[in-house]
């Protein structure tokens, strides 16, 4: 399991080296997404697979949609198609693939084989996070809430079109045209 | 048969952390210094979860789930800023937002630049 550990963070350190030296914004994300999965599939291995489970759903799933929704409206006009193109390339696709492979094989070998190695490993349960959060933590779940309305809040007043400083550029959008 | 060593764990955590910094010192694109924000608070969180399963305790768990709640809260509230500042300046680029500090400090080029976004 200790090898499994380091491939890992192998992985997830050359994705993340990818990530910030990037130019095409993308494929930045494609190997941020892979090393979430590194990360995730680190949480599991020190013992915490409730974590590792909320790291795919939350990270790799919704922020980085928002992630890739931001970028793909900052590239609209005619040059878009032959970034299209571009993004189809094998050679964009081939690194996130092959790095991906390496941990779907761990994964491979802990559901198939890794089960009795984890038992030394100590774990924590969900339903032990569960009774912590809502107990000893019921307060900074009450504040967590609050920032996440504030958020919600705060990106709502910032994306409308009609703001105080948009109304004068989107008065003249002709309607269908703007987002 | 060994566990994983939590000092091994918590240098990954640290390295990943100096990545992501890195990333936000060199980057000029104001979406890759979000990304690398949540490089470094990914590393964070798993600074968290290290060091619970280091005492097997949840604590560091329920520290992570945080850590995404103010994740998902920035990234929301970036992004908007971001969408936003290539409305007006049609750009990305971070330094194009200087003039926050007065309109003397504003560059020439992205004055215009600002001036054709406002007419459009």
């Amino acid at each position: 399991m200790n090898v499994m550990f380091y491939v890992a963070a192998v992985v997830a350190v050359a994705c993340t080296v990818r990530v910030v030296t990037h130019v095409n914004g993308v494929h930045a994300l494609l190997y941020f997404v892979v090393s979430l999965f590194a990360v995730a599939t680190i949480f599991y291995l020190i013992g915490a697979p409730f974590v590792a489970a909320l790291e795919l759903i939350v990270y790799a799933g919704a922020i980085m949609v928002l992630f890739i929704f931001v970028v793909m409206l900052l590239n609209r006009g005619p040059q878009s198609v032959a970034q299209e193109r571009s993004w189809l390339n094998p050679r964009a696709w081939v690194g996130p693939t092959a790095l991906s492979l390496v941990l779907a094989v761990e994964v491979g070998i802990l559901l198939f084989a890794g089960d009795l190695e984890l038992e030394t490993q100590t774990r924590v349960a969900p339903k032990e996070v569960g009774i912590t959060l809502l107990g000893p933590y019921l307060l900074a779940v009450e504040i967590a809430s609050m920032l996440l309305l504030a958020g919600l809040v705060g990106a709502y007043h910032l994306g409308r079109e009609g703001g105080r400083e948009g109304g004068r550029e989107g008065a003249h959008r002709e309607p269908g045209a703007g987002r | 048969m060994t566990s994983v060593p939590t000092s091994h764990v918590l240098l990954l955590a640290g390295t990943l952390f100096a990545i992501g910094l890195v990333g936000l010192l060199v980057r000029r694109n104001v979406v890759f210094m979000l990304v690398s924000i949540e490089v470094m608070l990914n590393a964070a969180g798993l600074a968290f979860v290290a060091a619970g399963s280091h005492w097997g305790q949840a604590d560091g768990q329920v520290m992570f789930i945080f850590v995404l709640a103010m994740a998902a809260a920035e990234v929301s509230v970036g992004l908007a800023l971001v969408l936003r500042l290539h409305q007006r300046f049609r750009t990305v680029d971070a330094d194009a937002a200087r003039e926050l500090g007065g309109e003397g400090v504003a560059s020439p080029a992205y004055g215009a630049v600002a001036a054709d976004g406002g007419d459009e």
